[in-house]
Protein backbone atom coordinates (compact mmCIF):
# COMPACT_ATOMS: atom_id res chain seq x y z
CA UNK A 1 0.00 0.00 0.00
CA UNK A 2 2.77 2.44 0.92
CA UNK A 3 4.67 1.41 -2.21
CA UNK A 4 1.75 2.57 -4.36
CA UNK A 5 1.94 6.00 -2.93
CA UNK A 6 3.76 8.46 -5.16
CA UNK A 7 5.07 11.94 -4.38
CA UNK A 8 3.84 15.27 -5.62
CA UNK A 9 3.55 16.27 -9.27
CA UNK A 10 5.20 19.58 -10.11
CA UNK A 11 4.35 21.69 -13.13
CA UNK A 12 6.40 24.84 -13.67
CA UNK A 13 5.60 26.97 -16.73
CA UNK A 14 7.36 30.14 -17.85
CA UNK A 15 8.78 30.93 -14.44
CA UNK A 16 10.69 34.19 -14.12
CA UNK A 17 12.29 35.80 -11.12
CA UNK A 18 13.76 39.28 -11.08
CA UNK A 19 15.10 41.20 -8.17
CA UNK A 20 16.37 44.71 -7.71
CA UNK A 21 20.06 44.91 -6.96
CA UNK A 22 21.67 48.32 -6.53
CA UNK A 23 20.88 50.33 -9.63
CA UNK A 24 19.54 47.64 -11.92
CA UNK A 25 17.25 44.67 -12.11
CA UNK A 26 18.79 41.25 -12.13
CA UNK A 27 17.06 38.35 -13.81
CA UNK A 28 17.73 35.37 -11.57
CA UNK A 29 15.51 32.90 -13.40
CA UNK A 30 14.02 33.13 -16.85
CA UNK A 31 11.71 30.98 -18.89
CA UNK A 32 11.85 27.93 -16.65
CA UNK A 33 9.64 25.06 -17.81
CA UNK A 34 9.86 21.90 -15.79
CA UNK A 35 7.49 19.01 -15.27
CA UNK A 36 8.26 16.56 -12.55
CA UNK A 37 6.38 13.27 -12.34
CA UNK A 38 5.07 11.95 -9.02
CA UNK A 39 7.85 10.19 -7.14
CA UNK A 40 10.57 11.40 -9.47
CA UNK A 41 14.06 12.27 -8.26
CA UNK A 42 15.30 15.31 -10.18
CA UNK A 43 18.77 16.76 -9.71
CA UNK A 44 19.70 20.28 -10.71
CA UNK A 45 23.29 21.22 -11.54
CA UNK A 46 24.61 24.54 -12.75
CA UNK A 47 27.30 27.14 -12.20
CA UNK A 48 27.11 29.29 -9.05
CA UNK A 49 24.67 32.13 -9.46
CA UNK A 50 22.47 30.23 -11.91
CA UNK A 51 19.47 30.70 -9.65
CA UNK A 52 19.01 27.06 -8.71
CA UNK A 53 18.67 27.90 -5.04
CA UNK A 54 16.19 30.63 -5.95
CA UNK A 55 14.11 28.07 -7.82
CA UNK A 56 14.10 25.85 -4.76
CA UNK A 57 13.19 28.74 -2.47
CA UNK A 58 10.25 29.62 -4.69
CA UNK A 59 9.06 26.00 -4.55
CA UNK A 60 9.48 26.08 -0.76
CA UNK A 61 7.38 29.23 -0.45
CA UNK A 62 10.33 31.25 0.83
CA UNK A 63 10.50 33.49 -2.25
CA UNK A 64 7.92 34.83 -4.67
CA UNK A 65 8.14 34.38 -8.44
CA UNK A 66 7.92 37.50 -10.64
CA UNK A 67 5.83 35.76 -13.29
CA UNK A 68 4.94 32.31 -14.52
CA UNK A 69 3.00 29.55 -12.84
CA UNK A 70 3.86 26.77 -10.47
CA UNK A 71 1.43 23.99 -9.79
CA UNK A 72 2.16 21.39 -7.17
CA UNK A 73 -0.24 18.53 -6.62
CA UNK A 74 0.35 16.51 -3.52
CA UNK A 75 -2.87 14.67 -2.78
CA UNK A 76 -2.79 12.45 0.28
CA UNK A 77 0.38 13.95 1.71
CA UNK A 78 0.48 15.61 5.10
CA UNK A 79 2.35 18.65 3.80
CA UNK A 80 3.27 19.83 0.34
CA UNK A 81 7.00 20.18 0.81
CA UNK A 82 9.86 20.13 3.27
CA UNK A 83 13.27 21.61 2.64
CA UNK A 84 16.69 20.35 3.66
CA UNK A 85 19.20 23.18 3.79
CA UNK A 86 22.91 23.07 3.06
CA UNK A 87 23.97 24.12 6.55
CA UNK A 88 21.42 21.82 8.22
CA UNK A 89 19.60 24.76 9.83
CA UNK A 90 19.01 22.77 12.99
CA UNK A 91 17.98 25.09 15.79
CA UNK A 92 20.96 25.17 18.20
CA UNK A 93 18.65 25.60 21.20
CA UNK A 94 16.66 22.43 20.55
CA UNK A 95 17.98 18.92 21.00
CA UNK A 96 17.85 16.43 18.13
CA UNK A 97 14.45 15.03 18.96
CA UNK A 98 12.83 18.46 19.35
CA UNK A 99 14.43 19.61 16.11
CA UNK A 100 13.18 16.55 14.26
CA UNK A 101 9.68 16.98 15.68
CA UNK A 102 9.55 20.71 14.95
CA UNK A 103 7.46 20.48 11.78
CA UNK A 104 4.98 18.22 13.59
CA UNK A 105 4.56 20.48 16.62
CA UNK A 106 3.96 23.55 14.43
CA UNK A 107 1.19 21.70 12.63
CA UNK A 108 -0.58 20.54 15.75
CA UNK A 109 0.12 16.82 15.40
CA UNK A 110 -0.97 15.21 18.70
CA UNK A 111 1.97 14.62 21.05
CA UNK A 112 1.70 10.84 21.18
CA UNK A 113 1.55 10.50 17.41
CA UNK A 114 4.37 13.02 16.96
CA UNK A 115 6.56 11.10 19.43
CA UNK A 116 5.97 7.84 17.56
CA UNK A 117 6.77 9.44 14.21
CA UNK A 118 9.92 11.11 15.59
CA UNK A 119 11.01 7.72 16.98
CA UNK A 120 10.57 6.16 13.56
CA UNK A 121 12.40 8.97 11.78
CA UNK A 122 15.32 8.84 14.22
CA UNK A 123 15.54 5.11 13.68
CA UNK A 124 15.46 5.62 9.93
CA UNK A 125 18.57 7.82 10.06
CA UNK A 126 20.25 5.94 12.92
CA UNK A 127 20.20 8.72 15.50
CA UNK A 128 18.08 7.14 18.24
CA UNK A 129 20.99 7.17 20.68
CA UNK A 130 21.67 10.86 20.05
CA UNK A 131 18.12 12.13 20.47
CA UNK A 132 18.93 14.23 23.53
CA UNK A 133 22.09 15.75 22.06
CA UNK A 134 22.25 19.36 20.96
CA UNK A 135 23.39 20.14 17.40
CA UNK A 136 26.78 21.45 18.53
CA UNK A 137 27.49 18.06 20.07
CA UNK A 138 27.00 16.28 16.74
CA UNK A 139 29.28 15.73 13.75
CA UNK A 140 28.43 17.37 10.43
CA UNK A 141 27.10 14.08 9.09
CA UNK A 142 24.83 13.57 12.10
CA UNK A 143 23.52 17.11 11.77
CA UNK A 144 22.58 16.53 8.13
CA UNK A 145 20.96 13.23 9.13
CA UNK A 146 18.86 15.07 11.69
CA UNK A 147 17.89 17.64 9.08
CA UNK A 148 16.87 14.87 6.69
CA UNK A 149 14.85 13.17 9.44
CA UNK A 150 13.17 16.49 10.24
CA UNK A 151 12.08 16.75 6.60
CA UNK A 152 10.91 13.14 6.21
CA UNK A 153 8.99 13.07 9.47
CA UNK A 154 6.51 15.68 8.24
CA UNK A 155 5.55 13.31 5.41
CA UNK A 156 5.91 15.85 2.59
CA UNK A 157 4.83 15.21 -0.98
CA UNK A 158 8.12 16.61 -2.17
CA UNK A 159 11.53 17.08 -0.65
CA UNK A 160 13.52 20.15 -1.60
CA UNK A 161 17.20 19.60 -1.01
CA UNK A 162 19.71 22.41 -1.42
CA UNK A 163 23.15 20.80 -1.60
CA UNK A 164 22.41 18.93 1.61
CA UNK A 165 25.64 16.92 1.57
CA UNK A 166 28.03 19.52 0.12
CA UNK A 167 29.62 20.38 3.46
CA UNK A 168 30.47 16.77 4.32
CA UNK A 169 33.68 14.84 3.77
CA UNK A 170 33.78 12.24 0.99
CA UNK A 171 33.08 9.17 3.16
CA UNK A 172 30.19 10.71 5.01
CA UNK A 173 28.75 11.98 1.76
CA UNK A 174 28.87 8.50 0.19
CA UNK A 175 27.21 6.95 3.25
CA UNK A 176 24.46 9.55 3.33
CA UNK A 177 23.89 9.29 -0.42
CA UNK A 178 23.27 5.57 0.00
CA UNK A 179 20.96 6.20 2.96
CA UNK A 180 19.07 8.85 1.11
CA UNK A 181 18.51 6.49 -1.83
CA UNK A 182 17.33 3.76 0.51
CA UNK A 183 14.86 6.08 2.26
CA UNK A 184 13.66 7.51 -1.04
CA UNK A 185 13.08 4.07 -2.50
CA UNK A 186 10.98 3.20 0.55
CA UNK A 187 8.90 6.36 0.52
CA UNK A 188 8.78 7.39 -3.15
CA UNK A 189 8.56 11.07 -2.46
CA UNK A 190 9.27 13.51 -5.23
CA UNK A 191 12.73 15.01 -4.73
CA UNK A 192 14.27 18.14 -6.18
CA UNK A 193 17.94 17.97 -5.35
CA UNK A 194 20.45 20.72 -6.01
CA UNK A 195 24.09 19.73 -6.23
CA UNK A 196 27.46 20.91 -7.50
CA UNK A 197 28.54 17.36 -8.15
CA UNK A 198 27.75 15.77 -11.52
CA UNK A 199 28.54 12.35 -10.07
CA UNK A 200 26.04 12.90 -7.30
CA UNK A 201 23.39 13.96 -9.80
CA UNK A 202 23.97 10.83 -11.87
CA UNK A 203 23.99 8.58 -8.82
CA UNK A 204 20.81 9.92 -7.27
CA UNK A 205 18.55 11.31 -9.96
CA UNK A 206 16.14 10.03 -12.57
CA UNK A 207 16.90 13.15 -14.56
CA UNK A 208 19.54 15.85 -14.36
CA UNK A 209 18.59 19.43 -15.15
CA UNK A 210 21.56 21.50 -16.33
CA UNK A 211 21.15 25.25 -15.84
CA UNK A 212 22.88 28.27 -17.32
CA UNK A 213 24.05 31.30 -15.39
CA UNK A 214 22.64 34.85 -15.45
CA UNK A 215 19.90 34.66 -16.37
CA UNK A 216 19.28 31.19 -14.98
CA UNK A 217 17.70 29.10 -17.70
CA UNK A 218 17.38 25.39 -18.27
CA UNK A 219 20.07 24.47 -20.79
CA UNK A 220 19.30 20.81 -21.12
CA UNK A 221 17.66 17.95 -19.26
CA UNK A 222 19.39 14.61 -19.30
CA UNK A 223 17.69 11.29 -18.58
CA UNK A 224 19.77 9.13 -16.29
CA UNK A 225 19.34 5.60 -17.61
CA UNK A 226 20.90 3.54 -14.83
CA UNK A 227 18.72 0.88 -13.20
CA UNK A 228 18.03 1.02 -9.48
CA UNK A 229 19.07 0.21 -6.85
CA UNK A 230 22.25 2.07 -7.69
CA UNK A 231 25.60 2.07 -6.03
CA UNK A 232 28.33 4.61 -6.68
CA UNK A 233 31.23 2.18 -6.94
CA UNK A 234 29.64 -0.08 -9.59
CA UNK A 235 28.12 2.88 -11.36
CA UNK A 236 31.32 4.86 -11.69
CA UNK A 237 33.03 1.84 -13.27
CA UNK A 238 30.58 1.77 -16.19
CA UNK A 239 31.56 3.50 -19.46
CA UNK A 240 28.06 4.99 -19.81
CA UNK A 241 28.52 6.81 -16.49
CA UNK A 242 31.81 8.30 -17.67
CA UNK A 243 30.29 9.41 -20.96
CA UNK A 244 27.31 11.14 -19.32
CA UNK A 245 29.56 12.78 -16.77
CA UNK A 246 31.73 14.17 -19.55
CA UNK A 247 28.69 15.38 -21.55
CA UNK A 248 27.33 17.32 -18.58
CA UNK A 249 30.77 18.61 -17.69
CA UNK A 250 31.23 20.02 -21.24
CA UNK A 251 27.90 21.85 -21.03
CA UNK A 252 28.79 23.26 -17.63
CA UNK A 253 32.28 24.21 -18.73
CA UNK A 254 30.86 26.20 -21.67
CA UNK A 255 28.54 27.98 -19.28
CA UNK A 256 31.24 28.80 -16.76
CA UNK A 257 33.54 30.11 -19.51
CA UNK A 258 30.76 32.20 -21.01
CA UNK A 259 29.72 33.64 -17.65
CA UNK A 260 33.31 34.53 -16.85
CA UNK A 261 33.82 36.20 -20.25
CA UNK A 262 30.70 38.30 -19.67
CA UNK A 263 31.87 39.35 -16.23
CA UNK A 264 35.16 40.56 -17.67
CA UNK A 265 33.70 42.66 -20.49
CA UNK B 1 44.16 20.69 42.33
CA UNK B 2 44.13 17.54 40.24
CA UNK B 3 41.04 16.26 41.98
CA UNK B 4 39.01 19.25 40.78
CA UNK B 5 37.18 19.39 37.52
CA UNK B 6 38.31 22.12 35.14
CA UNK B 7 35.06 23.97 35.81
CA UNK B 8 35.61 23.94 39.58
CA UNK B 9 39.16 25.13 39.03
CA UNK B 10 37.91 27.96 36.84
CA UNK B 11 35.48 29.02 39.55
CA UNK B 12 38.25 28.91 42.16
CA UNK B 13 40.47 31.08 39.96
CA UNK B 14 37.65 33.59 39.97
CA UNK B 15 38.45 34.35 43.63
CA UNK B 16 42.19 34.85 43.26
CA UNK B 17 42.30 38.45 42.07
CA UNK B 18 40.01 39.95 44.77
CA UNK B 19 41.79 38.04 47.53
CA UNK B 20 45.18 39.08 46.17
CA UNK B 21 44.12 42.72 46.22
CA UNK B 22 43.03 42.52 49.86
CA UNK B 23 46.30 40.92 50.94
CA UNK B 24 48.39 43.61 49.22
CA UNK B 25 46.21 46.33 50.79
CA UNK B 26 46.67 44.94 54.30
CA UNK B 27 50.42 44.51 53.88
CA UNK B 28 50.91 48.05 52.56
CA UNK B 29 49.06 49.59 55.54
CA UNK B 30 50.88 47.39 58.04
CA UNK B 31 54.14 48.65 56.52
CA UNK B 32 52.92 52.16 57.33
CA UNK B 33 52.26 53.22 53.76
CA UNK B 34 49.05 55.28 53.93
CA UNK B 35 47.14 56.92 56.79
CA UNK B 36 44.98 54.42 58.64
CA UNK B 37 42.53 57.12 59.77
CA UNK B 38 41.49 57.73 56.20
CA UNK B 39 42.32 54.40 54.64
CA UNK B 40 41.49 51.64 57.11
CA UNK B 41 43.21 48.29 56.72
CA UNK B 42 41.16 45.24 55.73
CA UNK B 43 41.49 44.02 59.32
CA UNK B 44 39.93 47.29 60.63
CA UNK B 45 37.13 46.94 58.13
CA UNK B 46 36.63 43.30 59.14
CA UNK B 47 36.40 44.31 62.76
CA UNK B 48 33.77 46.93 61.97
CA UNK B 49 32.02 44.42 59.77
CA UNK B 50 31.72 41.97 62.66
CA UNK B 51 30.27 44.70 64.90
CA UNK B 52 27.76 45.81 62.31
CA UNK B 53 26.60 42.28 61.60
CA UNK B 54 26.40 41.40 65.28
CA UNK B 55 23.94 44.25 65.78
CA UNK B 56 21.99 43.18 62.70
CA UNK B 57 22.35 46.64 61.21
CA UNK B 58 24.31 45.56 58.14
CA UNK B 59 21.95 42.69 57.38
CA UNK B 60 19.05 45.11 57.45
CA UNK B 61 20.70 47.46 54.96
CA UNK B 62 21.72 44.55 52.71
CA UNK B 63 18.21 43.15 52.76
CA UNK B 64 16.71 46.52 51.86
CA UNK B 65 19.19 47.05 49.01
CA UNK B 66 18.71 43.54 47.63
CA UNK B 67 14.95 43.90 47.81
CA UNK B 68 15.06 47.14 45.82
CA UNK B 69 17.53 45.78 43.26
CA UNK B 70 15.61 42.57 42.77
CA UNK B 71 12.22 44.21 42.41
CA UNK B 72 13.49 46.96 40.10
CA UNK B 73 15.48 44.47 38.05
CA UNK B 74 12.49 42.25 37.41
CA UNK B 75 10.14 45.17 36.72
CA UNK B 76 12.65 46.60 34.23
CA UNK B 77 13.94 43.43 32.56
CA UNK B 78 10.72 41.54 31.82
CA UNK B 79 9.06 44.24 29.69
CA UNK B 80 12.45 45.05 28.13
CA UNK B 81 12.75 41.50 26.79
CA UNK B 82 9.18 41.58 25.48
CA UNK B 83 9.59 44.98 23.81
CA UNK B 84 12.97 43.99 22.31
CA UNK B 85 11.51 40.85 20.76
CA UNK B 86 8.45 42.68 19.43
CA UNK B 87 10.70 45.35 17.94
CA UNK B 88 12.64 42.73 16.04
CA UNK B 89 9.49 41.03 14.77
CA UNK B 90 7.21 43.94 13.91
CA UNK B 91 8.29 47.06 12.12
CA UNK B 92 5.61 49.37 13.61
CA UNK B 93 6.78 48.47 17.11
CA UNK B 94 10.34 49.20 16.05
CA UNK B 95 9.40 52.55 14.52
CA UNK B 96 7.57 53.48 17.71
CA UNK B 97 10.29 52.57 20.20
CA UNK B 98 13.46 53.33 18.24
CA UNK B 99 13.44 57.14 18.64
CA UNK B 100 12.31 56.88 22.26
CA UNK B 101 15.17 54.59 23.13
CA UNK B 102 17.68 56.65 21.16
CA UNK B 103 16.60 59.81 23.03
CA UNK B 104 16.28 58.36 26.54
CA UNK B 105 19.17 55.91 26.65
CA UNK B 106 21.98 58.49 26.91
CA UNK B 107 20.37 60.31 29.87
CA UNK B 108 22.25 59.39 33.05
CA UNK B 109 19.50 57.58 34.91
CA UNK B 110 20.46 59.01 38.27
CA UNK B 111 19.48 62.42 36.86
CA UNK B 112 15.90 61.18 36.98
CA UNK B 113 16.00 60.68 40.75
CA UNK B 114 14.48 64.07 41.72
CA UNK B 115 11.70 63.49 39.22
CA UNK B 116 11.04 60.02 40.59
CA UNK B 117 11.00 61.36 44.13
CA UNK B 118 8.27 63.74 43.03
CA UNK B 119 6.36 60.99 41.34
CA UNK B 120 6.79 58.13 43.81
CA UNK B 121 7.68 59.81 47.08
CA UNK B 122 10.48 59.00 49.52
CA UNK B 123 9.70 55.32 49.98
CA UNK B 124 11.04 52.27 48.15
CA UNK B 125 8.97 52.96 45.04
CA UNK B 126 11.18 55.76 43.73
CA UNK B 127 14.36 53.65 44.06
CA UNK B 128 12.72 50.60 42.54
CA UNK B 129 11.49 52.72 39.64
CA UNK B 130 14.98 54.12 39.05
CA UNK B 131 16.49 50.63 38.95
CA UNK B 132 13.74 49.46 36.60
CA UNK B 133 14.37 52.34 34.20
CA UNK B 134 18.14 51.85 34.28
CA UNK B 135 17.76 48.10 33.69
CA UNK B 136 15.27 48.53 30.87
CA UNK B 137 17.67 50.11 28.36
CA UNK B 138 20.59 47.67 28.18
CA UNK B 139 18.15 44.76 28.18
CA UNK B 140 15.84 46.12 25.49
CA UNK B 141 18.76 47.04 23.23
CA UNK B 142 20.48 43.69 23.62
CA UNK B 143 17.26 41.78 23.12
CA UNK B 144 16.47 43.69 19.97
CA UNK B 145 19.97 43.29 18.54
CA UNK B 146 20.00 39.59 19.39
CA UNK B 147 16.59 38.95 17.87
CA UNK B 148 17.23 41.05 14.78
CA UNK B 149 20.48 39.24 14.05
CA UNK B 150 19.15 35.71 14.23
CA UNK B 151 20.56 33.92 11.21
CA UNK B 152 18.24 34.01 8.25
CA UNK B 153 18.30 30.25 7.85
CA UNK B 154 16.39 29.81 11.13
CA UNK B 155 13.59 32.04 9.88
CA UNK B 156 13.56 30.10 6.61
CA UNK B 157 13.43 26.74 8.33
CA UNK B 158 10.71 27.87 10.73
CA UNK B 159 8.62 29.29 7.91
CA UNK B 160 9.08 26.27 5.67
CA UNK B 161 8.12 23.97 8.55
CA UNK B 162 4.87 25.76 9.21
CA UNK B 163 5.67 28.02 12.18
CA UNK B 164 2.96 30.54 13.08
CA UNK B 165 3.79 34.03 14.35
CA UNK B 166 3.38 32.81 17.90
CA UNK B 167 5.67 29.80 17.38
CA UNK B 168 8.18 32.11 15.69
CA UNK B 169 8.08 34.36 18.76
CA UNK B 170 8.21 31.75 21.49
CA UNK B 171 10.41 29.09 19.97
CA UNK B 172 12.66 30.83 17.46
CA UNK B 173 13.15 34.53 18.14
CA UNK B 174 13.24 34.25 21.93
CA UNK B 175 15.71 31.37 22.08
CA UNK B 176 17.77 32.66 19.18
CA UNK B 177 18.20 35.95 21.03
CA UNK B 178 18.73 34.37 24.47
CA UNK B 179 22.56 34.47 24.52
CA UNK B 180 22.48 38.18 23.64
CA UNK B 181 19.63 38.80 26.09
CA UNK B 182 21.80 37.33 28.83
CA UNK B 183 24.65 39.65 27.88
CA UNK B 184 22.22 42.55 28.35
CA UNK B 185 20.93 41.16 31.65
CA UNK B 186 24.48 40.91 32.93
CA UNK B 187 25.19 44.57 32.12
CA UNK B 188 21.86 45.48 33.69
CA UNK B 189 22.81 43.69 36.90
CA UNK B 190 25.86 45.90 37.38
CA UNK B 191 23.94 49.01 36.33
CA UNK B 192 21.18 48.28 38.83
CA UNK B 193 23.61 48.24 41.78
CA UNK B 194 25.28 51.41 40.54
CA UNK B 195 22.12 53.49 40.26
CA UNK B 196 20.54 52.08 43.39
CA UNK B 197 23.45 52.83 45.69
CA UNK B 198 23.66 56.34 44.23
CA UNK B 199 19.93 56.85 44.76
CA UNK B 200 20.21 55.66 48.38
CA UNK B 201 22.56 58.56 49.09
CA UNK B 202 19.56 60.85 49.34
CA UNK B 203 16.11 60.81 50.85
CA UNK B 204 16.23 57.47 52.61
CA UNK B 205 17.29 55.98 55.94
CA UNK B 206 18.07 52.48 54.74
CA UNK B 207 20.15 50.54 52.25
CA UNK B 208 23.88 50.21 51.66
CA UNK B 209 23.98 53.54 49.84
CA UNK B 210 22.55 55.23 52.90
CA UNK B 211 25.11 53.46 55.11
CA UNK B 212 27.97 54.74 52.97
CA UNK B 213 26.68 58.29 52.74
CA UNK B 214 25.79 58.50 56.43
CA UNK B 215 29.24 57.26 57.46
CA UNK B 216 30.81 59.97 55.29
CA UNK B 217 28.78 62.58 57.12
CA UNK B 218 29.89 61.12 60.47
CA UNK B 219 33.45 60.57 59.15
CA UNK B 220 33.33 56.86 60.04
CA UNK B 221 35.65 55.79 57.26
CA UNK B 222 35.69 52.14 58.31
CA UNK B 223 31.88 51.94 58.11
CA UNK B 224 32.07 53.54 54.69
CA UNK B 225 34.46 50.81 53.60
CA UNK B 226 32.23 48.13 55.05
CA UNK B 227 29.49 49.50 52.81
CA UNK B 228 31.71 49.68 49.75
CA UNK B 229 33.07 46.17 50.27
CA UNK B 230 29.57 44.84 50.90
CA UNK B 231 28.43 46.23 47.57
CA UNK B 232 31.44 44.65 45.89
CA UNK B 233 30.73 41.30 47.51
CA UNK B 234 27.04 41.50 46.62
CA UNK B 235 28.06 42.27 43.03
CA UNK B 236 30.41 39.30 42.98
CA UNK B 237 27.88 36.89 44.48
CA UNK B 238 25.08 37.95 42.15
CA UNK B 239 27.44 37.77 39.18
CA UNK B 240 28.48 34.19 40.03
CA UNK B 241 24.84 33.28 40.63
CA UNK B 242 23.99 34.85 37.32
CA UNK B 243 26.60 32.73 35.53
CA UNK B 244 25.06 29.60 37.01
CA UNK B 245 21.62 30.64 35.83
CA UNK B 246 23.03 31.35 32.38
CA UNK B 247 24.68 27.92 32.20
CA UNK B 248 21.37 26.35 33.10
CA UNK B 249 19.27 28.50 30.73
CA UNK B 250 21.50 28.17 27.66
CA UNK B 251 22.64 24.55 27.62
CA UNK B 252 23.45 24.80 23.91
CA UNK B 253 25.99 27.59 24.37
CA UNK B 254 29.44 26.33 23.44
CA UNK B 255 32.12 27.22 25.96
Amino acid sequence: MAAERRGAAIDIVGLRKEYVSGAGRVVALDDIDLHVAPGEFVCIVGPSGCGKSTLLRILAGLAQETSGTIKVEAPGWAVENAMVFQESGLFPWMNVETNVGFGLSTRGVPAAEAAARVDAALKLVGLTKFRRHYPHQLSGGMRQRSAIARAFVTDPGMLLMDEPLAALDAQNRAILQAELLRIWEQTRKTVIYITHSIEEALLLGDRTVVMTAQPGRIKTIIDVPFPRPRDLMTLSASPEFGRLKLDIWRVLEDEVTRARAEEET
Amino acid sequence: MNGLSSKARERLLYLISPIGLIVIWQVLLMLGIGDRRFIPAPSDIAERFVKLTASGELEWHVAVTLYRVFLGYVIGAVPAVAVGLLMAMFKPVRVFFDPLIAALFPIPKIALMPLLLLAFGFGDASKVALVAIAVFFPVVINTYVGAANIEKIYWDVAKNYGASQSVMFRRIVFFGALPTIFAGLRIALAVSFIVLVASEFVATKSGIGYLIWNSWELLQVDVMFVGIVTIGVLGLITSVLFQEIERWAIPWKTE
